[in-house]
């Protein structure tokens, strides 16, 4: 019924997925942050009508689930549970953007539509990017590498916090939902005036354990400064995961490899 | 080494919405006591604990922790001498692994790498939990939980432990081996809490808290056979100081015959 801590918001299983033991498990966090950015901008930085010069790098997501051990099937549902943002980002461009760009036969596609499907194509590739980057290195290792990168320590402390009480707030919400869900009989779905009060009462709850952590924090010593300690090694696998990753994805970028391909087939068919 | 020992004087606090916490509590407890602290739901426990080591301040009366009272120029010193074990471990543990998060004391008074690695493996030995060392807090089971919370607190060595409601939410087999394991040390213990079962195990002495105020003070076997008194603090006798109604039952001793 309700399922909010087990269907949706099911991140903690990325952490197990992360506990994984593959060669791309076993890279240092860093390495796959770099390469993670590096792929999110080469593929934003793509025309925003191009479509095919962009599915060469389907590869990188490919080769990394493959290998890395991970589940399509999971990191479909993740991306399909978005999906409504990039969605609701594109949707007006079809409207908005009636210039016919491709005549394919007697149908006329236009830009608008074109660049929807772009976005759609960049949505997928970016955010599948990220799932992987945390399903093989875990969120905790990746807020890591991000402090070695001098990402200011209070952003990535807040990101760090985020992370592990979401946990214990779903867990709370999933069991206001519940208590209130038995003791309503008429309706299947409970009130907007009931999920009001919910909501309000979780933030007061929220409200309350920070102060119970706090009080928590300052008995050991906090004095504004979170520590954290962690060694990690850069060796000759992660330079070349990287910059054999980047080297392609450069490639990719200035060489449009279907575009080619369809020439060549085209010619030899002549 | 006078710096185990803990004294209130005359302790009065109200909260800012008017509920009053405590109305004039004084005890003074000696170097490696272990009190109870006892009550009905409401009765100032919690409210007492936080005073122990600075979070609330009292507007009438001082605390002293070994011979200073306590200010806020020591406030650091004092946190560091007490160990505060608070109810509901995940407010407990904040941190993203549990070495991390036993780790975070030490590296708050500014110990080495080195000496942090020590005292962290030191302290999850301990208490029994050094294979967790990895995990995340929000994965552990409630048992599991409650050690770490006692190592984060363990790692910083404490003279004084303050412990809120431990045995609460524990099987009886995490319970049992929890007391075994408060048995081991060697520390000055408060705790609060309405395990009356575990203050006999625990301590020796008994503080009853009745209204924000103290109902009694001395021996727990002593406390605990008043009967008077534990009612009007909404207590029961400990199981094992009741006749068992079961064994004693002529009802129960037929039906198995």
């Amino acid at each position: 019924m309700n399922n909010i801590g087990k269907n949706s918001f099911d991140i903690g299983y990325m952490d197990t997925l992360a506990a994984g033991d593959s060669f791309f498990h076993r890279l240092d966090p860093r390495a796959k942050l770099i390469t993670t950015i590096l792929f999110i901008v080469t593929v934003v930085s793509f025309d925003k009508y191009t479509i095919s010069a962009m599915t060469p790098f389907f590869i990188y997501p490919v080769v990394l689930i493959s290998f890395g051990g991970l589940s399509y099937k999971y990191i479909l549902k993740k991306l399909l549970i978005v999906s409504p943002f990039a969605i609701l980002v594109g949707i007006f461009n079809p409207i908005m953007d009636r210039g016919i760009l491709i005549q394919l036969g007697s149908i006329g596609i236009s830009g608008g539509w074109i660049s929807f499907i772009s976005i759609i194509l960049r949505f997928v590739l970016t955010v599948t990017a990220a799932f992987i980057l945390i399903s093989l290195t875990g969120f905790n290792a990746v807020c890591e590498a991000l402090i070695k990168f001098w990402v200011p320590r209070q952003f990535v402390i807040q990101l760090l916090f985020f992370y592990r009480y979401i946990f214990v707030l779903t867990d709370e919400t999933e069991r206001m939902v519940r208590a209130s869900s038995f003791r309503v009989f008429n309706s299947k779905a409970i009130g907007f005036r009931v999920f009001v009060l919910l909501i309000g009462n979780l933030l007061l709850r929220t409200l309350d354990r920070a102060e119970r952590i706090y009080r928590a924090m300052c008995c050991r010593g906090f004095d504004g400064h979170i520590y954290i300690i962690r060694s990690m090694k850069i060796g000759y696998q992660e330079i070349i995961f990287t910059f054999g990753w980047a080297l392609l994805f450069i490639f990719l970028r200035y060489s449009n490899i279907p575009l080619k391909l369809g020439v060549l087939v085209m010619g030899v068919l002549k | 080494m006078s710096h185990h020992i803990v004294e209130a004087v005359d302790l009065h606090y109200t909260y800012p919405d008017g509920t009053v916490g405590l109305k004039g509590v004084s005890f003074r407890i000696s170097h490696g006591e272990s009190v109870a602290l006892v009550g009905e739901n409401g009765a100032g426990k919690s409210t007492l604990l936080l005073h122990l080591n600075g979070y609330l301040t009292a507007w009438k009366g001082i605390v002293r922790i070994g011979d200073y009272p306590l200010t806020k120029k020591n406030l650091q010193a004092v946190r560091r001498s007490v160990g505060m074990v608070f109810q509901n471990p995940d407010d407990q543990l904040f941190m993203p692994t549990v070495f991390d998060d036993v780790a975070f004391g030490p590296l708050n008074l500014g110990c080495t790498q080195d000496e942090v690695e020590r005292t962290v493996t030191e302290t999850l030995k301990t208490v029994g939990v050094e294979h967790l060392r990895k995990r995340p807090p929000y994965k552990l089971s409630q048992g599991e939980k409650r050690s770490v919370s006692i190592a984060t607190v363990l790692a910083m060595s404490p003279d004084i432990l303050v412990m809120d409601e431990p045995t609460s939410s524990l099987d009886p087999k995490s319970r049992t081996q929890l007391i075994e394991l408060l048995k081991t040390f060697r520390h000055t213990k408060i705790i609060a809490t309405h395990d009356l079962d575990m203050a006999i195990d625990l301590c020796e002495r008994t503080i009853v808290l009745h209204q924000g105020r103290i109902a009694a003070d001395g021996l727990t076997l002593k406390l605990f056979q008043d009967e008077d008194l534990l009612h009007r603090s909404s207590l029961e006798k400990p199981l094992r100081m009741q006749n068992c109604p079961i064994c004693s039952s002529s009802k129960i001793r037929s039906f198995k015959a």
